[in-house]
């Protein structure tokens, strides 16, 4: 089974707006939240109130500076399993804990035939996969998938908790396989992206690129039609002020 | 599927779900709990609420981590060992209770003034002010004056409302969003959504601010201000606005005192204040009649400039000229503000032209009718959609109050203020610009075993009002006096440092709750840990019994003789009111309870829940009933529902009324808790469409107001461009009045009571030897921390487990150090080590760290060696409680001249490369624990839950 | 990546035992080993004690060693799968023939025993080269050239145990010294070259890439995700400093190549103490396969830390 699906029914994935997320770290915590009593609970944490604190947590917000001076930026920049259609974290694996679900293209462990040896995690270029030191086995982003199909759940809640807790909004979860879904029209109105598509694992997860600066509608037409409205200064504004502000005005 | 595992996906979350109020920080949001066996397993926002809409922060998501933190108290504790040493006893609640009673009775029956009652975090002022005023002490106040009077006072004296948390950007309208000098602010959950909606629609978002982090990372554009400048920057917006003449005359006419005749006498002891008409109200000079009409008369045609000659011969003119005047000159050109602020005047320039171009080119018209204060109804709603929002960037400067003034006056002039796609009042704003509210707790006014006569904190409207009995001040933070006579939050950052000084007086008790004085929310650490142990040459502590609150080991517990422990968010009843700090939005009036979700397995009880005790033990008026019996027996939840403010108000608007029928006034309803929990532990009333917007002149909303008990009467408030309190404060100054301030503060009054808002140089800045500190280093909040509390949370302090000091590449290059080098940064105060991490953007002449992750060892449940006490580092060490002495040999409190907020952020620094062992300092010596049990070392929370995977 | 202590000596020790049966295996089955059945059973012996050390080693790196049996499933894709049951399958002959040594059976089944052990050994270890060559991750482990490099040490340091034991039982061939001469001579040279292609390749991945956000400029990390190193850092962000990886690299090659060849050419061209110069060529054999191996591990660079300030790799 480590040999992956020939296709999947779906692309399941998510969709991350790099222009909105403020790095608020709500995804990471709310992630490890859900996820230590879920599918891959616990999630352990190794000396916790010590000098030396790391645990497991499937989904990570990096900053990054990006250019230089004027034109450079600050970007947040959560980063989880990308549920890649063809990684090699699948096919290294040697028990076949790691497997890609043929109807959704979830990339999940069987936390119950792991062995712990990490060569998944050697096999990912996106870092996602998180090796729990004190459970022994690897863990990684489920998509959620005890929260999307579950049936206890009301219906608007069956998202992944990251995208569910994510307070701008830079978060959605869908099909990518499907031309018509809000995630897909998205990624092809904003110029959505796959991380490292170089390397060839084909991830399904997308990322919206951060707006340039002023691309925006409001603001291009702003900058444009004021641009050339700025008078040039002048001595005798304030006489030119009370003049115009003489103006009868009844209240 | 073939080969692949089935797994079970419909695992329920848990078996029980609570719906509450978050508290892992002052947003409020609304959470559902989800248990399972009686612990939590899951918690997410509530998708009713009105704060939160269903998401949650980065904190809210850790609540399990806090719930369950190893730093939680226990017991009631009692001190052993020497204060500060952490060394405690564990006793009974009867026993800790007694000694209140004894240590406080005494006080009240000799001097009540002798009692420091202040809170830090406090989301129960109404309560905790209750009692303080009870008590009879004037020693009351929570946190604002340290967080942010100068936003509360800068907006309440202007136009009745404020940024901070009464009052909101339109998020679905606004076209261009101004954010100065905000990193998370306390409508945290809301900011996020409205710049997540904003950026959504594609409207412009302008982040003025020294760091490029968070919300000013997603900013359309960065305004990398020079910090304390922000006052030279919006003059020279305002001064573009004017030279080009794009302000809403209409609006200015209609709904400020810009056509208000100020008196133009010099010398005089009216000069600068409104010529008013016989009825008292100020008059405006009207253009139709060619005569002097009220400003109250809606029928006149207000002349906005020319000077006028009154009746008694002597001069006046209007606001708007003044003002005109003052943002015209070239000193607020933006060229003559560019090297001060480090924005360039191009730049200021196109701002200001977009700002108008959106205002005036973009309105937004709402095809919704409306009824002005007047009686005039009106078709449309016309807004202009530009709003701002600003918060500590500008408050915790010394010139904050002034600029945040500049900032209100800004929205004013282009017509934005609560308009369609403007900035927004949340009932129960707007109040009168002031509120009429008086500040309470004058000398005469303090008498044994008596309550006080009225509230602590009010707003002044000149001398007549401070607490003054001649020079000396009434209360220990010397609020209201001429050190900060508009003190509105009064000053809790001086009360450790004044007690210990006997200056103005000495105390008996301090009594704290929610605040880590002795560490995080202190200036100056090393002298204020000083302060609370220095002893009287009897070898008695100076301030003799410390009462302190807290639920968690931080690090003021040590400091304390006697110890309240408190609950978790998750286990008491809490009261988040309308007479308080409330949740509304700009659409709806709002409030909350929090409830027990999980049995506390300790000896703690809620502090609300102790406090009210307290209160009969000692026997005051409102916790007692006449045979001397507790009036509350049924603790705070009794309180809350049965506790009347005036007749038929009371902490809770929602299902008031002996059957639940009436909204905000109404007799005690027996089961309004019940429906509160029913709803999702809130209330919320909303606003009709024709009571939405222009809530300061809308007679609709004016009217539901009154019978809300929000505002006395349906006048409209007036937006006070000019602040005529402010310049009765000067007068004073000039030497007109009974009450004028001593020779030692006239000139710092004369010169920063303009009752129009100027921008004059942060106090540090001017006084510190010039080019000896030539950096400027602030403060930022992470979100995902809240102050010293998220370090005990084991998944939040593994994100940022120490902080390091941001500085530009540039200074970088200049000191020779590369990410995680170890440097000095020296204040006129002190010193600390600290590590660097290189950026581009930031001010290049600002350096910046994460706000209260350094901690002391001992405290937090955290080990001795955990990188928050050894690496993290503290910007408090170096910033002084009082401003270095000025001329005449007073040393002020670093803090704003008019409302004594504490000026965290004024802070002037030099750096310099560190050798040595890597390690920071000052590194205080590690107190005990209280008796804590030790932390454990590994944690595998929700391992318990995993039974049912398949 | 993080040179883990177990992996390290996994490698290493059961590419000496799997290198010892196979010169031993292909040895007897060409008639080169003289035909001494304790002889025989102590050099396989000590080839199966390697390997079974190694192998435990390795378990003992898992995070669920009870369950490792599972590991043997997937070998139509998994090279560590193809490995253990390459392991697995080579104990059987293997086996088989330390137990007819051990109990002295005269048979001809140890012929094709020993060539299915020796090709059994071939094939282990060169499993244990591709788990690092298929991973694409390293662009210094995604090379043809790294089962090579575990071939020949595997070869080199079987050649040298080999010796010393027959050296022991008083044999003292000639062509076991040469041999050793060669393969280690071939293992320098395969590491040298090996050493020239990833010094060669600046590795093709930027920090750009890995996060699209290269328009407008270069990418600097401003925070880690987490202040202390989490899992993937401490796991993939090891990193060595290059001068000291230079000496190391020259450490491997004196101790590896330069010290025992100069006692094979002893052993070869006077004789001398032969047991004594195999257990010192040894000794220096291990040193340099140790740190040759925990180089493999330090300089190696892993995609992930592009994200996590690194500017390429
Ligand atoms: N350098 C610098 N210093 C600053 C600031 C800055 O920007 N820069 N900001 C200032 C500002 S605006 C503020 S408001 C202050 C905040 O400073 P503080 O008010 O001191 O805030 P906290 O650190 O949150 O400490 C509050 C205390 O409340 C305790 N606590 C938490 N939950 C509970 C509970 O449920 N019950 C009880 N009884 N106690 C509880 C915590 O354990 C902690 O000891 O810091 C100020 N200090
Ligand atoms: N997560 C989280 N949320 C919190 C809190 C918390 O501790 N953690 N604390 C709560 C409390 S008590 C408060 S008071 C609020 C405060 O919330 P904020 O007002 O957001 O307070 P700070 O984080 O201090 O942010 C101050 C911002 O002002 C910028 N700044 C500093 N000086 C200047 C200046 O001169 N001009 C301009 N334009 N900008 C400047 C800083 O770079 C920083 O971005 O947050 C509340 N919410
Ligand atoms: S929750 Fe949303 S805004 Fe916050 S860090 Fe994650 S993606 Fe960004
Ligand atoms: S992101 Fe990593 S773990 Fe996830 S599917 Fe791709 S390679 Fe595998
Ligand atoms: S760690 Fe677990 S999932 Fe990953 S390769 Fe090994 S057995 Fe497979
Ligand atoms: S989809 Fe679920 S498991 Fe994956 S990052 Fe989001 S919350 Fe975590
Ligand atoms: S913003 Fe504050 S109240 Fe709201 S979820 Fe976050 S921590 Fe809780
Ligand atoms: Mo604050």
């Amino acid at each position: 089974m480590t040999s992956l699906p020939e296709s999947t029914e779906k692309k399941l994935g998510l969709v991350i707006d790099l222009d909105i997320c403020v790095g608020c770290q709500a995804c990471a915590t709310s992630c490890k939240e859900w996820n230590t009593g879920g599918y891959s609970a616990p999630l352990s944490d190794h000396d916790p109130y010590g000098a030396d604190p790391f645990g497991a947590w499937l989904n990570r917000v990096h900053s990054y500076e990006v250019g230089e001076g004027r034109g450079s930026k600050t970007v947040h920049f959560p980063r989880s399993c990308l549920h890649c259609e063809e990684p090699d974290c699948v096919t290294v694996c040697p028990t076949g804990a790691s497997y890609k679900r043929v109807e959704d293209g979830i990339v999940l462990v069987n936390p119950d035939i792991c062995i712990g040896c990490k060569l998944c995690s050697w096999a990912c270029p996106y870092g996602a996969r998180e090796y729990d030191v004190d459970d022994g086995v690897m863990k990684k982003c489920t998509l959620c998938v005890d929260r999307i199909y579950n049936e206890t759940i009301p219906e608007e809640d069956r998202l992944p908790a990251c995208v569910r807790a994510c307070p701008t909004g830079a978060r959605a979860f869908g099909d990518l396989g499907d031309p018509q879904s809000a995630v897909s029209k998205a990624v092809a109105d904003r110029g959505g992206y796959g991380l490292l598509e170089e390397f060839g694992y084909k991830p399904v997860n997308r990322y919206l690129p951060p707006r340039t600066a002023n691309s925006n509608t409001a603001s291009t037409s702003v900058v444009a039609k004021s641009a050339e409205a700025i008078p040039k200064p002048d001595g005798s504004a304030i006489e030119r002020l009370f003049a115009w502000a003489d103006q009868a005005l009844s209240r | 599927m073939p080969n692949q595992p089935v797994i079970d996906v419909n695992a329920p979350v848990g078996d029980n779900v609570a719906k509450t109020t978050c508290y892992m920080c002052a947003c409020r949001c609304g959470i559902d709990v989800h248990l399972r066996d009686g612990k939590v397993r899951y918690i997410e926002g509530n998708r009713d609420h009105p704060v939160n809409q269903g998401v949650l922060c980065g904190k809210g998501s850790a609540g399990i981590m806090q719930h369950y933190s190893p730093a939680r108290l226990r017991a009631p504790m009692k001190r052993v060992g020497p204060r500060g040493s952490g060394e405690f006893e564990e006793i009974s609640w009867e026993e800790a209770l007694s000694l209140a009673t004894g240590w406080l009775g005494d006080v009240r029956k000799a001097d009540p003034k002798r009692l420091a009652f202040f809170t830090g975090r406090d989301q129960s002022q109404s309560l905790t002010g209750l009692w303080a005023m009870q008590y009879g002490t004037p020693n009351f106040a929570a946190h604002g004056g340290f967080c942010s009077v100068n936003m509360a006072a800068g907006g309440l004296y202007t136009f009745g409302g404020a940024f901070w948390e009464f009052g909101d950007p339109d998020w679905e309208l606004t076209k261009y969003f101004m954010l100065f000098g905000v990193a998370e602010d306390h409508a945290s959950n809301p900011i996020k959504i409205g710049i997540g909606h904003l950026k959504g629609r594609g409207a412009k978002v302008v982040s003025v601010n020294p760091v490029r982090t968070g919300y000013n990372a997603v900013a359309d554009e960065w305004v990398g201000i020079r910090p304390g400048t922000d006052g030279l920057f919006v003059g020279a917006l305002i001064h573009e606005l004017f030279r080009n003449q794009k302000i809403d005359l209409d609006y200015l006419v209609r709904y400020t005192n810009a056509p208000w005749l100020v008196i133009q006498d010099p010398g005089a002891a009216d000069d600068g204040l409104f010529a008013r008409g016989e009825d008292g109200e100020p008059i405006v000079f009207d253009k139709a009649t060619g005569d002097f009409g009220s400003s109250m008369d809606v029928g006149t045609t207000p002349a906005l400039t020319g000077v006028r000659k009154l009746a008694d011969g002597r001069t006046a003119r209007p606001v708007f000229e003044l003002m005109a005047e003052r943002f015209l000159s070239d000193e607020y050109s933006p060229e003559a503000v560019s090297s001060q602020t480090g924005v360039d005047a191009e730049q200021t320039r196109r701002i200001a032209a977009e700002l108008a171009e959106v205002a005036f080119e973009q309105e937004v018209v709402l095809d919704q009718p409306w009824t002005d204060w007047a009686g005039r109804r009106h078709e449309k709603m016309i807004g202009r959609p530009v709003s701002m929002h600003a918060m500590r960037g500008v408050s915790a400067h010394s010139n904050g109050f002034q600029t945040c003034r500049m900032i209100h006056i800004l929205q004013i002039l282009l017509g934005s203020i609560d308009c369609p796609g403007g900035f927004r009042y949340k009932p129960p704003y707007p109040k009168q610009a002031p509120p009429w509210l008086l500040p309470h707790g004058a000398l005469e006014d303090i008498r044994p075993d008596e309550p006080l006569g009225g509230p602590h904190l009010g707003f002044p409207l000149g001398p007549q009002h401070l607490l003054l009995d001649g020079d000396r001040p009434s209360r220990i933070d010397k609020g209201f006096t001429w050190d900060a006579p508009m003190s509105s939050h009064g000053l809790m950052h001086m009360v450790i440092n004044n007690a210990a000084k006997k200056d103005p007086y000495g105390i008996e008790v301090l009594f704290m709750y929610m605040a880590n004085m002795a560490w995080n929310s202190s200036m100056n650490v090393p002298g204020t840990l000083n302060n609370l142990t220095a002893k009287d040459d009897d070898g008695r502590y100076v301030i003799p019994k410390i009462i302190y609150s807290d639920a968690y080991y931080s690090e003021m517990v040590p400091y304390a003789d006697l110890i309240l422990p408190d609950t978790t968010y998750l286990e008491r009843w809490d009261c988040i009111s309308l007479l308080d700090r409330p949740i509304s939005t700009a659409e709806m009036a709002a409030d909350s309870i929090r409830h027990p979700v999980v049995k506390p397995d300790r000896d703690v009880r809620g502090f609300q829940e102790v406090l009210i005790d307290l209160g009969a033990r000692l026997s005051l008026p409102a916790f007692t009933n006449e045979d001397g019996s507790p009036k509350y027996a049924g603790g705070y939840p009794d309180y809350m529902v049965n506790h009347e403010r005036k007749p038929g108000i009371g902490p809770l608007a929602g299902w008031r009324g002996a059957d639940g029928s009436k909204t905000g006034q109404g007799a005690p309803n027996p089961k309004q808790l019940e429906r509160y929990i029913e709803n999702g532990a809130f209330f919320a009333h909303e606003l009709k469409p024709e009571q939405a917007y222009f809530k300061h002149a809308n007679r609709d909303y004016l009217d539901w107001a009154v019978a809300m008990g929000f505002r006395m009467e349906p006048r409209p408030t007036i937006f006070q461009l000019y602040c005529e309190p402010v310049q009765a404060f000067r007068l004073a100054a000039e030497g007109h009045g009974l009450r004028q301030p001593p020779e030692t503060h006239r000139e710092r009054i004369r010169k920063h009571f303009d009752p129009l808002p100027f921008w004059y140089p942060p106090f540090e800045e001017s006084m510190v030897k010039e080019g000896a500190y030539p950096l400027h280093a602030i403060t930022q909040r992470p979100m995902h921390m809240y102050h010293s509390w998220g370090s005990q949370n084991a998944w939040l302090r593994q994100i940022t487990t120490a902080n390091r000091l941001y500085i530009h590449r540039s200074l970088g290059a200049k000191i020779g150090v590369v990410d995680d080098d170890w440097v000095w940064l020296r204040s006129h105060q002190g010193r600390v080590k600290c590590q660097v991490r290189l950026m581009d953007g930031v001010n290049p002449d600002t350096v910046w760290t994460w706000n209260a992750i350094g901690k002391r060892r001992g405290a937090w449940g955290l080990s001795d060696d955990s990188p928050e006490s050894n690496q993290g580092f503290l910007l408090n060490h170096l910033i002084s409680e009082l401003l270095p002495e000025g001329g005449g040999g007073y040393r002020y409190s670093n803090s704003d001249p008019i409302t004594g907020q504490a000026a965290w952020f004024d802070l002037r620094v030099a750096i310099e490369k560190a050798d040595g062992i890597a390690e920071t300092e000052p590194l205080f010596e590690a107190t005990e624990t209280g008796g804590l049990p030790p932390s454990p070392t590994e944690l595998s929370y929700g391992a318990e839950f995993k039974g049912d995977r398949r | 990546m993080h040179p883990a202590y177990s992996v390290i000596l996994f490698t290493t020790a059961s590419g000496a035992g799997y290198g010892l049966m196979f010169w031993l295996c292909l040895g007897h089955a060409l008639g080169l080993v003289p035909n001494s059945a304790s002889m025989l059973f102590v050099s396989m012996a000590l080839a199966l004690l390697l390997i079974t050390i190694g192998l435990i080693s390795s378990t003992l790196h898992l995070g669920r060693p009870e369950r490792a049996i599972g590991a043997f499933s997937q070998w139509r894709s998994s090279w560590l799968s193809r490995e253990g049951v390459a392991a697995v399958a080579t104990y059987i002959p293997s086996g088989l023939l330390a137990l007819i040594w051990l109990l002295g059976m005269e048979t001809s089944w140890t012929v094709p025993l020993a060539v299915l052990a020796a090709a059994g050994a071939v094939v282990t270890v060169y499993c244990t080269g591709m788990i690092y060559a298929s991973l694409r991750t390293i662009r210094q482990w995604y090379l043809g050239l790294v089962p090579m490099v575990y071939l020949s040490l595997a070869a080199a340091t079987g050649a040298l145990l080999l010796g010393f034991v027959m050296a022991v039982f008083g044999y003292v061939p000639s062509w076991v010294a040469a041999l050793t001469l060669v393969t280690l001579a071939a293992s320098a040279a395969l590491k040298v070259h090996y050493w020239n292609v990833i010094d060669a390749d600046p590795g093709k991945y930027t920090a750009e890439m890995a996060t699209g956000l290269g328009s407008p400029g270069q990418v600097r990390q401003l925070d880690p995700p987490h202040t202390q190193a989490n899992f993937v850092m401490r796991e993939m962000g090891y990193a060595v400093a290059r001068k000291h990886a230079e000496k190391l690299r020259q450490a491997v090659l004196f101790a590896l190549f330069a010290g025992p060849a100069v006692m094979m050419l002893i052993v070869l061209f006077f004789g001398w103490a032969a047991a004594f110069f195999y257990l010192l060529a040894i000794g220096m054999t291990a040193f340099g396969v140790l740190i040759e191996r925990w180089l493999f591990f330090a300089e190696a660079d892993h995609v992930v830390t592009l994200y996590y300030g690194a500017s390429r790799a």
